[in-house]
């Protein structure tokens, strides 16, 4: 989320090492701000009327809710936008998201920024307080939605938003509320079924008891009748309603001649409750009702775990998307602006963007000049100055000025949206991964069916007797059905993505872990993923004083230049005051302070404004150069005095983390739009071999690129890129893992085998991806490639578990050693070991993510040593 | 013991209407949430005045 990152950073300013905390989010008050005679400080406005307003509703018990409940210590101050929603009550927007009740009430479902905890859900539920005309919010913790209900009378949806928005937590109407909606129900429906299929075995069981019982003491013929009779009874119903997702999932499986493990559970299933049937008709033999019944209920406790978690995943990356921009602002006839919905737009319309917004078009500029971040399409990392006459794409991010811009594509039309369709098209032609499980149920069909035929052949044999010999293929049918395999499987890999997701790793589902198992090669994106995609002052080449003058000057410029050197200026409250200020666009700044001419810019404003300089400036300047970095000079009273190099450095794990993932039996390679020598200084320093790092590489190309690697060529011509796609053993192709932050990514992502998105990635990224990783920095990719290949090896313990159970109780029931109390006792203990095998696994390490420190410290100014080179 | 003619579909009964219970409560979206309502008991009485303007209750039927 580049934008939050923008104004967070903006925000960190007025963070300071002064000790008097604001009332509102206890960050540091400014000097300049404190009020001596207030009672409370504060340290902007923006807290000011946040806190009035909470005070003012009476919500003031927030702050004790928040102490108490405090958590991490990652407050950031709430960024109040001022939008006005204004496109909220547009016809459009109640068409697509808002529902209307019959009491004349509206509702509608929103998704919301910066939720984390009690207290949010206490402010948020009591919006009909600060908004008046809503009847009612509920908002769920978990996923972050609100569902907000109104008197259509009396307040409007743009009105709502603001209120929201005044809390501190601004909201987007959520993108997919008709299909999570239809998932709603679809986890009712199979919670429902998991009940009756509970009861229904329960009381089977109940029955089931007795008949043993009465093997032991006996028991009269009329009552033994009556059990059976009801018991199935009961089992017919199980079979019928919830156990129909068995015989339906089997039946699509056999229709399309797909593996698929309902096929042998449909087989175990339907021949038990045939041969319970037939036997209670005949009134003689065995019936295996109970564990039918059992059987159906833990399989579908199994299912149902392993689709919420699923589905909690892929919901939780599709809300992320909720916050793609909707909105601009449209600048009509009478020049007047307003916030319109981007569909609205039309080809020559004027759209004005703020400094600090997104690009909501494509598009050329027709008024002012500013400096645009393309990171998210080029996935360059330095800012370009753009003017009137210059085309700029949805999703860049202007920096520094207010522009005004032509509509030249909007909506689907735009670039990013081409890129985006090429990320549907590429999960749409994505080979479905057949799961471990499907794959062994599959075998495990016709060594059951073989099975069953010899000891039906064996029995018959031995005893003459039809009959005897169709029991005993029954029974083996029965214990071989893979029960244990069935839960086994969704229980580790629901352990895993569970104990994965407390650790900042959202999983979309089981088949990531699968192939990330598999080594590979793994594609790493440059910017935004191998470096934090912003610059940052690396080398500082002057005194240390000069510094914090030169920061002074640059904290009254919005510049990502600016803001880096500010950064790095570590005592920022004791900067010296600036008299004077002038910002040249696009070529540095200028000013007085104490009774110093101080200007800070490119080499070729300063040198123009500088007639004098350091002697060893212009080597240093070279070596900078030569380094990948991007000079910025500093001169005072006319004299050139200091050097700054202005970089996007590799974040401080990515070194550990290749060589970590290279000893892991996985490749790592370099895919970067940005220029190929940056992208070779950085793959250098990360220690990626040269010719592993691919710069100037185009979004399209990316994607064709990974294609190729993947082997799927239906799409791409031949390139280069085919030449590393060989596995460090040479022969059977590896998983093939792309990582990246953008939307120049996202089309790669979809491609790859699995597609990580890193934090601070576009939302486009994480609509691709199969996993996205909130915590910085590049370690979690590690730990997960370890997690996932002790999640498999889990699995294949517990599938090894199974099957041996499995073979033992087939060997005694062929040789008819099984008796039904013996089968009655074996599943049950079977079944708990795998399910002890399975969720006692060591997957991802236990360790709450808040417990340990924080991996990077992105933010923090970084040691200087006056006048040396890092 | 022929009681058990009139006590077996008794239970068969009783388990049939917890079962319908709990079809009813998850129609109604009890299962729905999990996590919320755990936070939401820390804070809804605490103050008085919230009792009645906030009514959970009438969200809880319009949301279905």
């Amino acid at each position: 989320m580049p934008l939050a990152d923008i104004a967070q950073s903006l925000s960190e300013r007025t963070v300071t090492g002064a000790a008097v905390r604001c009332a509102h989010c206890s960050l540091p008050v400014p000097h300049g701000l404190i009020e001596p005679a207030a009672e409370r400080q504060f340290c902007c406005a923006g807290c000011r009327t946040v806190y009035e307003v909470i005070q003012g509703c009476g919500l003031d018990r927030y702050y004790a809710l928040r102490a108490a409940l405090a958590d991490d210590g990652t407050l950031k101050p709430a960024a109040v936008s001022q939008r006005r929603y204004a496109e909220w009550d547009e016809p459009a927007f109640a068409q697509a998201y808002v529902q209307a009740m019959p009491d004349g009430t509206a509702q509608v479902e929103l998704f919301l920024e910066n939720v984390h905890c009690a207290a949010c859900v206490w402010l948020v539920e009591k919006l009909p307080r600060v908004c008046p005309g809503v009847v009612g919010a509920r908002l769920n913790l978990r996923q972050a939605t609100v569902q907000v209900t109104w008197d259509s009378g009396r307040t409007s949806p743009s009105a709502i938003g603001r209120a929201l928005e005044t809390l501190g937590y601004p909201p987007h109407p959520a993108r997919d509320a008709a299909a999570r909606r239809a998932r709603v129900s679809e986890e009712r429906r199979f919670l429902i079924r998991i009940a009756v299929a509970g009861a229904l075995a329960g009381n089977v069981m109940l029955l089931a008891f007795a008949l043993y019982s009465g093997l032991i003491s006996g028991i009269e013929r009329e009552y033994e009748s009556l059990f059976r009779w009801l018991s199935m009874g009961l089992s017919v119903v199980s079979l019928a309603w919830p156990g129909a997702v068995f015989l339906r999932g089997a039946w699509a499986a056999i229709r399309t001649g797909t593996a698929h493990l309902d096929v042998p559970i449909a087989l175990g299933i339907l021949a038990g409750t045939i041969g319970g049937a037939v036997n209670t008709i005949r009134g003689a033999g065995e019936i295996y009702f109970d564990s039918i019944t059992v059987l159906i209920f833990l399989l579908l406790v199994g299912r149902w775990i392993q689709y919420r978690q699923q589905r909690w995943s892929a919901s939780a990356l599709e809300l992320l998307y909720s916050l793609t921009p909707t909105f601009a602002r449209r600048i009509d006839t009478s020049g007047a602006v307003c916030e319109a919905a981007i569909e609205s737009l039309a080809p020559g319309d004027l759209v004005e963007v703020r400094a600090g917004d997104s690009f909501p078009i494509d598009g050329v500029i027709a008024e002012g000049r500013s400096e645009v971040d393309q990171k998210l399409i080029t996935g360059e990392s330095r800012p370009v100055a753009a003017g009137p006459g210059e085309r700029v794409f949805a999703g860049t991010i202007n920096l520094t000025r207010r522009v005004v811009a032509r509509v030249e594509a909007a909506g689907p039309a735009t670039r990013a949206a081409g890129l985006m369709r090429l990320v549907e098209e590429a999960s749409r032609r994505r080979a479905p991964i057949v799961q471990l499980t499907d794959r062994i149920g599959g075998r495990f069909v016709y060594i059951a069916i073989a099975l069953a035929a010899i000891t039906f052949a064996w029995a018959q044999w031995q005893t003459g007797r039809a009959d005897l010999a169709l029991e005993r293929a029954i029974a083996l049918l029965i214990v071989t059905c893979p029960c244990a395999l069935g839960l086994a499987t969704p229980l580790a890999l629901t352990a895993a993505i569970g104990r994965a997701a407390k650790r900042g790793i959202l999983i979309k589902g089981g088949a990531a872990l699968e192939t990330l198992s598999r080594r590979g090669t793994i594609v790493l994106d440059k910017t935004g993923t191998m470096t934090a995609g912003r610059l940052t002052l690396v080398q500082w080449i002057g005194d240390e004083a000069v510094l914090l003058r030169a920061a002074a000057l640059e904290a009254q410029s919005a510049h990502p230049i600016a803001r880096a050197i500010l950064d790095a200026a570590r005592d920022r409250a004791s900067l010296p005051v600036v008299d004077k200020f002038e910002e040249v666009l696009g070529r540095g700044v200028m000013g007085e302070i104490d009774g110093r001419r101080v200007a800070i810019g490119s080499p070729r404003f300063v040198r123009s404004i500088a007639t004098t300089e350091e002697t060893t400036i212009a080597a240093s300047e070279r070596r900078l150069l030569a380094a990948g970095l991007s000079p910025v000079l500093v001169a005072e009273d006319g004299r050139i005095v200091a050097l700054a190099g202005m970089g996007d450095p590799l974040r401080a794990d990515a070194r550990q983390t290749i060589a970590d993932l290279r000893r892991g039996g996985w490749n790592a390679t370099v895919l970067s739009g940005d220029h190929a020598e940056i992208v070779a200084a950085v793959a250098h320093e990360a220690g990626i071999a040269p010719e592993r790092a691919h710069g100037g590489v185009s979004p399209e190309s990316k994607r064709e690129i990974v294609a190729n690697l993947t082997g799927n060529r239906e799409s791409g011509t031949e390139s280069g890129a085919a030449t590393f796609a060989a596995t460090p053993d040479g022969t059977r192709r590896g998983a093939v893992v792309m990582v990246g932050d953008g939307v120049n990514d996202a089309a790669a992502l979809a491609t790859a085998d699995v597609g990580i998105a890193v934090h601070g990635g576009a939302e486009a990224s994480l609509a691709a991806a199969d996993v996205y990783i909130q915590r910085p920095g590049l370690a979690p990719i590690h730990e997960l490639v370890v997690a996932a290949r002790r999640t498999m090896r889990t699995i294949h313990i517990a599938i090894g578990a199974s099957l041996l159970y499995n073979a033992t109780a087939a060997t005694l029931a062929i040789t008819g050693l099984i008796n039904p109390l013996l089968a009655a006792v074996l599943m049950p203990i079977s079944s708990l070991t795998v399910l002890s095998i399975a969720f006692g696994g060591r997957t991802f390490a236990a360790a709450s993510r808040r417990a340990e420190p924080r991996p990077e410290s992105e933010n923090q100014p970084l040691a200087l040593s006056a006048g040396g080179v890092r | 013991m022929s009681v058990i003619y009139i006590v077996l579909p008794l239970a068969v009964i009783f388990a049939g209407i917890a079962v319908g219970a709990f079809i009813w409560a998850a129609h109604q979206g009890e299962f729905d949430d999990l996590d919320t309502p755990a936070v939401r008991i820390l804070h809804d009485d605490v103050d008085a005045d919230t009792v009645s303007s906030s009514p959970p209750r009438a969200a809880r039927a319009e949301s279905d």
